[in-house]
């Protein structure tokens, strides 16, 4: 079966919308002081990588960049027919008191997030929780916003969105699969 | 990969596959037991019985604190102080049990198959936490989750596995296991206590001479000898047990460099381990119990997700 697809951002377009997003974080946040980075795995992991990297090309210095998989705290887990793997939630540094940036790919019913960031909260008391995503679908189920966005994206729930990423786990684009 | 099974009674009934998806699950939830806040919300909601017919502390409490860590609720029942004392049956206890509507059961019973037996009859998920003479798949899972873990692999490794092969449930879920993944045995042990045949059970060789099992071997398990199993006649004196199969210092020296040493605990030191190699640089039987609470998380994680195969 042949699915229509539309590249919404190109690797180019994914490379600018990265380097706002990065200057964005640092003007809310008057700098890189107090900020770590946490991707939401799988996909958020890869893009919190990439905002760090521009990060430090701005800042002349490293965040910390943790990743975090939220697959045991999912809302879904008992309607799954066999649970689904668990990923390695990596965070090698305290968020206690720290602005805590999540980062994911596509912000969608917002309930990925809701478990992100009661993970978050299991791993210390931040000072604040902020998100950046590279895309925004809409069809929130949950009152979630997203802080930083690439680009808004309106969908059709029937709508997939991917995000690729090549070998070296570096964004490739945006496609919007239609049913 | 999914995980299919209700229940988890041997590692013989398991697939490569299945053994190392519940081995990935284990390797990513070590973690949380290194956080300040000990818990995932995984199993909220479930309740987790853990049903012991035969004493234990590491097994129990292993899987006490992993069913916690996952945000089950437990509870403990210990034959000892229980209805069982009375003359219940175990199908009576299940049946009472159940109508109390426990999710899953971690059960431990001195006969080999009581698990079979109430896993097709129950409702709920059986975890086996060691049955009779037959299998201890969590403790070869966290022995498994070690090597692999140590040696980065378990395919290729050659393993020696010394002590009373017979009445080893640890020794026979091992077989199982690192055969399915690819590891050589080397069994050594008094031959009374290795049962004839056992060759055929995977991909084994078996010793006369302790020395031909740990000569350059990857990992030396050592057993327990099990006197609450045998009769009397199957040994002639500890003393000589200990001289011919007990682990020494010296025949540390024989395996590979960095080889791991391992045991099941509980130890009878001086007997099948001396103390200085129990203690030692190359003894791995304190992560074995690290590494237990995962495997243990991993397992009631994955029966709780998997329904019966369709």
């Amino acid at each position: 079966m042949n699915r229509e697809t539309t590249v919404i951002l190109d690797g180019v377009g994914v490379k600018r919308a990265l380097t706002r997003i990065a200057h964005e974080v640092l003007e809310r946040n008057k700098g890189i002081a107090g900020l770590v980075l946490v991707g939401i795995r799988t996909g958020g992991d890869y893009l919190a990588q990439e905002l760090a990297s521009r990060l430090e090309e701005i800042e002349g210095v490293a965040v910390p960049v943790g990743s975090v998989d939220i697959t045991l705290y999912r809302d879904d887990i008992k309607s799954q027919s066999a649970h689904l793997p668990v990923g390695k939630t990596d965070i090698p540094f305290s968020t206690e008191g720290k602005k805590v940036v999540l980062v994911d790919d596509v912000l969608f019913t917002g309930r990925t997030i809701r478990a992100a960031m009661d993970a978050m909260m299991d791993h210390g008391r931040p000072q604040c929780i902020q998100l950046a995503v590279l895309v925004d679908r809409g069809h929130r189920e949950l009152p979630i916003r997203a802080d930083f966005v690439g680009r808004n994206v309106p969908t059709s729930s029937k709508e997939n969105i991917l995000v690729t990423f090549d070998e070296a786990n570096h964004p490739v684009e945006v496609v919007l699969e239609k049913p | 990969m999914a995980f299919k099974h209700k229940d988890i009674l041997g590692l013989q009934d398991l697939t490569a596959e299945e053994i190392e998806l519940l081995l990935n699950t284990a390797d990513n939830m070590k973690e949380i037991s290194k956080r300040e806040i000990k818990k995932v919300p995984a199993l909220r909601g479930k309740t987790v019985v853990n049903l012991f017919y035969e004493p234990s502390t590491r097994t129990r409490t292993s899987f006490e604190v992993a069913a916690k860590r996952l945000s089950a609720d437990t509870l403990n029942i210990a034959a000892s102080t229980s209805a069982v004392q009375k003359g219940e049956t175990l199908l009576d206890t299940a049946r009472n049990i159940e109508a109390m509507k426990p999710d899953i059961i971690v059960m431990r019973h001195a006969i080999s198959g009581a698990h079979d037996y109430l896993a097709k009859r129950a409702s709920f998920s059986v975890i086996n936490a060691g049955d009779g003479s037959h299998e201890h798949p969590s403790q070869a899972l966290l022995d498994m989750m070690t090597m692999r873990e140590k040696l980065g692999t378990i395919k290729g490794l050659k393993v020696a596995i010394v002590g009373d092969i017979t009445h080893s449930r640890v020794a026979r879920s091992n077989i199982y296991g690192l055969s399915k993944m690819g590891a050589e045995i080397f069994l050594a042990g008094p031959p009374t206590l290795i049962p004839p045949g056992v060759e055929r059970l995977g991909n084994i060789t078996v010793c006369g001479k302790m020395k031909d099992a740990v000569e350059g071997a990857d990992v030396i398990m050592m057993l327990r000898i099990q006197l609450e199993r045998q009769g009397k006649s199957l040994l002639p004196s500890m003393r000589e047990y200990s001289r011919y199969f007990g682990l020494s210092e010296d025949l540390v020296k024989l395996a590979k460099p960095g080889v791991l040493v391992m045991h099941p605990g509980p130890m009878n030191r001086g007997v099948e381990i001396c103390s200085s190699v129990a203690d030692g640089a190359n003894s791995v039987i304190l992560e074995q119990v690290e590494n237990g609470v995962a495997v243990r998380m991993s397992m009631l994680y994955h029966v709780s997700g998997g329904g019966p195969t369709e």
